[in-house]
């Protein structure tokens, strides 16, 4: 069954007709071709697929697109501004927290939605916001020494 | 100070923004116009014969455009030794695991391909099926491949020196049993790729791999296409840890697919069908025998050596070579045996991970060295100390350190941690402990026996003279390597690091092994390095004909031409430059000559300027049966000490602290270095305290899930300190080496050396769960009666 939806994604609304079964993973990646949100497990266990809904994480393989309608949709393509890396992006550069960089899209939006609530986090903050985002790589250290360094510039 | 102008810094990572921002392009996010997609048929039954495939209904199902099952093809066996082709692309007649492919489809999209999978009818006829290693060696065991009785793949027996004899002169001798369990990688990105054939008879397949030149020839093989019409393109790679380092059957049935119906196909795992395609690291059962004098001084070890090696071979011939060739050293030893076997078993086949072979095999092993400097009442560090190996000496079994500082590591981590300070006056509850590693930078000879370089880079510089780029087939998996190649060429060349890019990961560029055994750095460095010395000596050369100046009297640094006692007018090749690039905004208007006029000269005078490299190591290592595994240019070297707090009611583990130290000879990317280090720690924390793939009695995974099979959160790794150690490494570019994988090599005994410290029981099983620990204490506290 198809229906027809408006998802508002990065302050642009996109008119779509899309079966109800598929996830808003499914529908970022494959009808908008908005693949910087990844697929690692679609089943929301690795945090990799994780965009902002209403400014807080979700994993968007749990979500049907049909739900995310009219809520407002953060992926990490809406981050940047005017060309210029956000300061949680330009920090994952400057302190090496990317590596693969397959979690990086997942961990700076959740990142981001941690330093919103809470502008300067202590590591121990960072690491329970971060927890759902799974990484294989870095020991995480990088990443939390990134967002760290973004929370004390505010 | 560094004496580099590039090399030896944090430099930024070349594809940082590109992944920071999502624009980053994996296998995954690539489409092609008239694409399928292609699922697999996997086996539900860990050992059957096939007695029949009816495709009738999936083939008809509205949509499908193939089906494919190995009757359609001629079969060629494949597998990564070639001593061991024993996989084929889809099950002949039977099948050895619960998850082994039977056959594949291809329809116009996913949904569909899902269904006719499900319509296609198997007829199995279930044999007996063994999942435990020493019962598939027992005689009367089922057979899972008819040419290899009692399920033994490999076996290797070695001794250097005379192990009964030095056990005669020994003070102390110990033996015990050491455990780990079968690992997922659990990489980020599930296995995928595109095939695309062409009309022209040309194939390509873009891939998540980590080795685009072994996947390239496997494909060749097997589907029977000339290499060079077969081309792999590694887009960025989720991580591999191994794996994803020899061709799957997801790579070559896409191949197949797309032949078969001259369309693209894109296929892909689901995170269950990565933990059944496993090629991670094995269950190794090792006992150690290891004789001491009064003093600490390590006479002689034997170490034997069971591995449950799945239904398949993968990597493992290396991999029973490497539990037993990876302990010749850091230590001393002038004794040692080794006695592994390699066996089949109705599970996924095991393979190579970070640390190949080493890592159970050094786990098992330090933890016996703790035990024996306890009983001896010496201090673990010290006892190390007394046996280590330093830069020039040979291993018992011919690996040679051509750089080593290892005792370095150790001396920076005492210091570094207290560790005199703590070791043995901690509160109980808290616990230290230390453990040491090394591994090969790059393994010695290729998969397959061959005299073909391991790596060949081009560097071309663009007709401006503003651009380097580095052209290389190795592959960048997340650890760095376009990076440190970009930085290499860059030293080597005089030119600032943001005037080169890389090109890399594609087979039609160069060969390259790719990313496996933690050679890049050091052999397509090496390459890297000569192709871009080769491309300067070309510039130099046209610069000294046209001012008639020595080659050897001009040099190059950050892009600029500097003159060495002579002041030669350049101002002709400026005013020529400046000509030729009317209206541009980038032109040298004053000072010193740069880089970028004097290549638009070489290139206005010789056609494009294009240096290459190559490297392959020269001949290593002893002439004795599997001599060439655990051969290597150099080794990096590790020491670790972990800190612990375990909660003696619960057994719970918390990890406060690792202090590590790394050998990784000059430090291309210092940021990088640290990152492989503190990765390392975190793979092998997992390893060590919760990771394990289970199984039920039908040899089907029970946790086949990133929820189920727990890799470390952010919340379970402790801050690392890292120390970077540089040895000079004669044989690696710049004196580098490695870092990937000789970093994760202590992590697990340092844990749980750190556990035995605040808890005084030893696990010797992997992972070391609460449970465990609470079970060897109350055992410890009320001993059951005997």
């Amino acid at each position: 069954m198809k229906k027809m939806i408006t998802l508002k994604i990065n302050d642009r609304e996109y008119d779509l007709v899309t079966e109800v079964n598929r996830t808003l993973t499914q529908v970022l990646r494959e009808d908008l071709g908005l693949t910087g949100t990844k697929q690692g497990c679609e089943t929301g266990d690795c945090g990799s697929c994780t965009v902002l809904l209403d400014g807080k994480p979700v994993n968007s393989c749990l979500l049907l697109a049909v739900e995310a309608e009219g809520q407002e949709i953060r992926t990490i393509e809406g981050l940047s501004e005017d060309g210029k890396l956000h300061p949680l992006q330009q920090a994952f550069v400057e302190h090496g927290a990317i590596q693969c960089g397959f979690c990086s899209p997942g961990m700076i939006l959740s990142a981001k939605a941690l330093l919103d609530q809470n502008a300067s986090p202590d590591s121990k903050e960072i690491r329970t916001a971060l927890s759902g985002n799974l990484c294989r790589c870095t020991g995480y250290q990088k990443i939390i020494e990134a967002v760290e360094s973004v929370g004390k510039k505010v | 100070m560094s004496t580099y102008s590039v090399i030896n810094s944090r430099a930024p990572r070349l594809d940082g923004p590109d992944k920071a921002t999502g624009q980053a392009v994996y296998t995954d996010d690539l489409h092609f116009p008239d694409m399928l997609y292609g699922v697999l048929l996997q086996s539900p039954l860990a050992h059957a014969r096939i007695l029949n495939i009816d495709t009738t209904k999936a083939a008809g199902l509205p949509g499908v455009k193939a089906v494919l099952t190995a009757k359609d093809m001629e079969v060629i066996p494949y597998g990564v030794s070639p001593a061991r082709y024993d996989e084929t692309i889809l099950a002949v007649d039977k099948v050895r695991y619960l998850g082994d492919e039977v056959a594949a489809v291809a329809a116009g999209d996913w949904e569909t391909a899902y269904e006719a999978a499900d319509l296609i009818q198997v007829d199995y006829d279930e044999l007996p099926a063994v999942f435990d290693p020493y019962e598939a060696m027992a005689e009367g065991a089922p057979v899972i491949h008819e040419a290899y009785p009692r399920n033994i793949c490999a076996e290797v027996h070695q001794e250097f020196g005379d192990v009964e004899a030095a056990f005669a002169d020994c003070d102390l001798i110990h033996e015990h049993r050491f455990v780990n369990k079968r690992q997922d990688a659990a990489f980020l990105e599930p296995n995928n790729c595109v095939a695309v054939y062409d009309r022209n008879g040309y194939l390509t397949l873009y891939s998540s791999t980590q080795t685009p030149h072994y996947v390239q020839r496997t494909i060749a093989m097997v589907l029977k296409i000339p290499v060079g019409r077969v081309r792999v393109i590694k887009s960025y790679v989720g991580g591999g840890f191994g794996p994803k380092a020899s061709a799957s059957t997801l790579e070559l049935v896409s191949c197949a697919l797309a032949i078969k119906t001259g369309r693209p196909v894109k296929m892909r795992f689901s995170r269950e069908q990565v933990f059944l395609h496993s090629r991670a690291r094995h269950q190794f059962f090792h006992t150690f025998k290891t004789g001491v004098k009064k003093d600490g001084t390590l006479l002689a070890l034997h170490n034997t050596c069971v591995l449950e090696g799945g239904a398949y071979s993968s990597f493992g011939i290396a991999t029973v070579y490497y539990a037993g060739s990876l302990l010749g050293g850091p230590y001393k030893l002038p004794n040692m045996k080794y006695d592994g076997y390699r066996v089949y078993t109705n599970r996924p086949a095991c393979g190579a991970q970070r640390g190949h072979g080493g890592v159970a095999a050094r786990a098992g092993f330090e933890q016996q060295l703790d035990m024996i400097a306890e009983k001896l009442g010496l201090d673990p560090v010290e006892l190390r100390l007394k046996n280590i190996m330093e830069t020039g000496d040979t291993t018992c079994n011919e690996l040679n350190m051509s750089s080593l500082g290892m005792k370095e590591c150790i001396e920076a981590i005492r210091d570094q941690s207290d560790w005199k300070k703590k070791k043995g006056r901690l509160p109980k509850g808290k616990g230290i402990g230390m453990a040491c590693g090394f591994f090969v930078s790059g393994a010695g000879y290729p998969i397959y026996r061959s005299d073909t370089y391991h790596a060949t880079v081009v560097v071309k510089i663009s007709e401006d003279g503003g651009t380097i780029q580095v052209r290389t087939g190795s592959a960048e998996i997340g650890q760095g390597s376009d990076t440190a190649m970009a930085m290499i060429a860059a030293e080597a060349l005089g030119v600032p690091y943001e005037e080169v890019t890389v090109v890399s990961g594609d087979t039609d560029l160069s060969v390259d092994l790719g990313a496996y055994s933690s050679r890049q750095t050091l052999m397509t460095g090496h390459a890297t390095k000569e192709a871009a010395e080769d491309a300067k000596r070309q510039v130099l050369e046209v610069l000294s004909e046209q001012l008639n100046v020595p080659a050897e009297k001009i040099s190059l640094r950050g892009g600029l031409v500097f003159f060495e006692g002579v002041s030669p007018d350049f101002e002709t090749i400026r005013i020529e430059y400046m000509k030729e690039h009317r209206g541009w905004t980038d032109s040298p208007k004053e000072g010193d000559l740069t880089f970028k006029e004097a290549a638009r000269l070489a290139y206005i005078k010789r056609g494009t300027i294009v240096g290459t490299g190559k490297y392959k190591p020269p001949k290593l290592g002893g002439s004795f049966k599997g001599a060439a595994v655990g051969t290597s240019p150099a080794y990096g070297c590790s020491a670790q000490i972990a800190e612990v707090t375990v909660d003696l009611e619960t057994g719970e583990v918390t990890v406060d602290k690792v202090t590590d130290a790394h050998d990784c000879g000059l430090a291309i990317n210092r940021t990088s270095v640290e990152g492989q280090m503190e990765g390392s720690v975190s793979m092998g924390l997992g390893e060590a305290l919760f990771e394990e793939v289970k199984f039920d009695d039908q040899g089907k995974i029970i946790n086949a899930s990133l929820a189920e099979y727990k890799i470390p959160t952010a919340l379970d790794v402790p801050p690392v300190e890292s120390i970077i150690i540089e040895s000079h490494e004669p044989n690696g570019p710049y004196g580098a080496k490695e870092v990937g994988e000789g970093a994760i090599m202590p992590t697990i005994p340092a844990l749980i050396n750190a556990i035995h410290d605040a808890t005084g029981v030893r696990i010797t099983e992997l992972p070391v769960t609460s449970e465990r620990i609470w079970r060897a204490l109350k055992e410890k506290n009320n001993p059951s009666p005997a």
